[in-house]
């Protein structure tokens, strides 16, 4: 049966820097008494709850520092919670730690093959730990090297390898033992298109197994393909849950019309607010020409009229960039910055 | 406890350090055996050192190898595994407590310091010969005190190296393995220092202290030795304080 996740009011404050590829949330400074040294805190998490189902493939979506990367550490037993709980299934992930362990597999967002030994190795000691026997981890290791492309350097040291083929061989590792809820933190970074196809598909693949998939990104694209839910997280804290539809649904107007005129007349703006379909116009004023963005509930079909009513008040239309409902646009909406910042 | 796992992760120390065997062999001999070559042969041959220092040297020999093995086994891995490859994750994360984890480090710690104890005495003595007078009277009592020194030297490399970061390795070496190894008793018996009565109490903090002068009780006990109930409470003393700060030390570096 498959496992969900579930987290309560998740709180994290680390006191030092926080690990590498867990580091989160804003600096604050917070001068001790005394007149000692003033104490670095930083709020990676601030009241996170979510609540992933048994067999979805679930995505958090932020900026670099928005706490995903603790989200992840939290609940696979890696960052203890300054305050707050996480279950996996119906297990306390910090009471139950060695049960919760058996639940799950995880790729880190930096690497941690083990140096001393080969791709197979690897497999095969990861899968002993595990309590798997002989055989089967035998099998399930040529099976696995083979699935990612990796049999002719089963035997080789891992030290030489590429990027794109210790991340391949970390994936392979974490799901050596079947977990049941895979998690993995930015697993597309640094991957070449190619590989990040065929890492979707294994992805798609072993949820259609019944497990559940946990991955973190701050690819749209990546989240839009994959996921069935997401949350969007900034700072520490949920600000934003759905699937991918309904999350776009909820941008006002969804599209977004960038326009550009040779020249604007005064009453330009006021026309284009009066089109059907048209939510909110803005000015912008560049240094060598003027331009509007219209937010609106339609794209391409509104070019003709804005056409038409540009020539018709003296306007020339220079260019148009019509960008469709998008996640980029969500979290730009809700945070008025973008996810690339 | 989750017996299968602690057996793998005691199978992978193993399968690595076979793999590393001439590495770690080198690595582990060659200093005692040079400097037992240099004053055992050399400085006892020309005639600088009497004839009676072999046997003298032998014990704290051992103990070097055996300390320097067991600091190292540990140490070095864990200060790699968890600041540069990050490679400890994947046991980290293996279904188990994760003090086992450091416990496991432990005990390959201490197999290993108990190889290069057994290897070494052999190796020495043919270094030595002829001259060389030892003898295991108490064979039990000698197992003990191997046992003791080896665990003692895995626990301190569990706490060193939980404790240090990579940039001050160099410095751990100055500061805390090369004053450890000569104020430990290695090359003179403790009753030597008499005539610095200050200095003489000071290196009872140094746990080397015991495993030389316990090796020397049990091997050499013709020369001037500490009791061995005092050696024996003193090193049980350290491998209890050196678990605790270890074990604190690793689950501090392993959850953040």
């Amino acid at each position: 049966m498959a496992v969900g996740v579930r987290t309560q009011d998740l709180r994290k404050v680390y006191s030092s820097s926080p690990p590498l590829g867990a580091a989160g949330g804003f600096v604050a400074r917070a001068d001790a008494k005394g007149g000692k040294q003033p104490k670095t805190q930083i709020p990676a998490l601030d009241g996170l709850s979510l609540e992933i189902l048994p067999g979805e493939i679930f995505g958090l979506l932020g900026p670099n520092g928005a706490g995903k990367s603790t989200t992840v550490g939290v609940l696979t037993t890696r960052v203890r919670p300054t305050s707050g709980q996480a279950w996996i299934g119906e297990h306390d992930v910090w009471k139950e730690q060695a049960r919760v362990k058996h639940l799950i597999g995880v790729v880190p967002q930096r690497p941690n093959l083990d140096f001393s030994l080969t791709a197979r190795e690897i497999l095969i000691f990861h899968a002993a730990y595990f309590g798997i026997g002989s055989k089967l981890r035998n099998d399930r290791a040529d099976e696995l090297l083979e699935k990612f492309k990796l049999t002719e350097r089963a035997t080789q040291m891992v030290r030489g390898f590429s990027g794109g083929m210790m991340q391949r061989l970390s994936i392979a590792r974490a799901m050596m033992h079947d977990p049941q809820v895979l998690f993995l933190d930015e697993p597309s970074a640094g991957l070449d298109p190619q590989t990040r196809i065929l890492l979707w598909e294994i992805i798609r693949e072993y949820h259609q197994a019944g497990r559940t998939v946990l991955l973190t990104t701050h690819n749209m694209e990546e989240a839009d393909a994959l996921c069935q839910r997401l949350a969007i997280i900034d700072h520490g804290h949920v600000i934003a849950q759905g699937t991918p539809v309904q999350l776009k649904a909820s941008i006002p107007g969804g599209f977004l019309l960038r326009l550009r005129f040779g020249n604007r007349t005064a009453d330009l703006l006021q026309r284009l607010q009066s089109l059907a379909g048209v939510r909110e116009v803005r000015a912008l004023d560049g240094a060598d020409s003027t331009g509007a963005d219209v937010y609106a509930d339609r794209g391409g079909s509104l070019i003709p009229e804005i056409a038409t009513l540009a020539a018709n008040s003296g306007a020339e239309l220079s260019d148009v960039h019509i960008s469709e409902p998008s996640l980029e646009n969500l979290f730009l909406h809700h945070t008025g910055r973008s996810l690339r910042d | 406890m989750n017996w299968k796992t602690f057996g793998a992760m005691l199978a992978r120390d193993a399968h690595v350090a076979r793999r590393n065997a001439i590495q770690l062999l080198l690595q582990t001999f060659l200093q005692p055996l040079l400097f037992v070559f240099i004053f055992g042969r050399v400085m006892v041959g020309s005639g600088y050192m009497p004839a009676v220092y072999k046997s003298l040297l032998l014990p704290g020999i051992i103990a070097i190898s055996m300390v320097f093995t067991g600091i190292w086994a540990v140490a070095m891995p864990l200060i790699a595994e968890f600041q540069w490859t990050r490679e400890i994750e994947d046991r980290l994360l293996a279904p188990i407590d994760v003090a086992w984890i450091a416990i496991e480090k432990v005990i390959a710690g201490m197999l290993q310091a108990l190889v290069a104890g057994l290897i070494v005495i052999p190796l020495a003595w043919l270094v030595l010969r002829p001259g060389v007078d030892i003898s295991i009277h108490a064979p039990l009592t000698f197992a003990v005190i191997i046992v003791l020194v080896a665990t003692f030297s895995a626990c301190g490399g569990l706490a060193l190296g939980c404790s240090i970061n990579q940039q001050h390795i160099g410095l751990m070496f100055g500061m805390v393995i090369t004053p450890m190894i000569f104020f430990g008793c290695t090359y003179y018996p403790w009753s030597a220092l008499k005539t610095f009565p200050i200095l003489q109490k000071a290196v009872l903090i140094n746990p080397l202290v015991y495993a030389s002068e316990g090796l020397r009780a049990t091997l050499v006990p013709q020369f001037p030795h500490l009791s061995i109930a005092a050696v024996l409470v003193a090193l049980l003393f350290f491998d209890v304080l050196l678990l605790v700060v270890g074990l604190r030390q690793f689950e501090k570096k392993a959850v953040s």
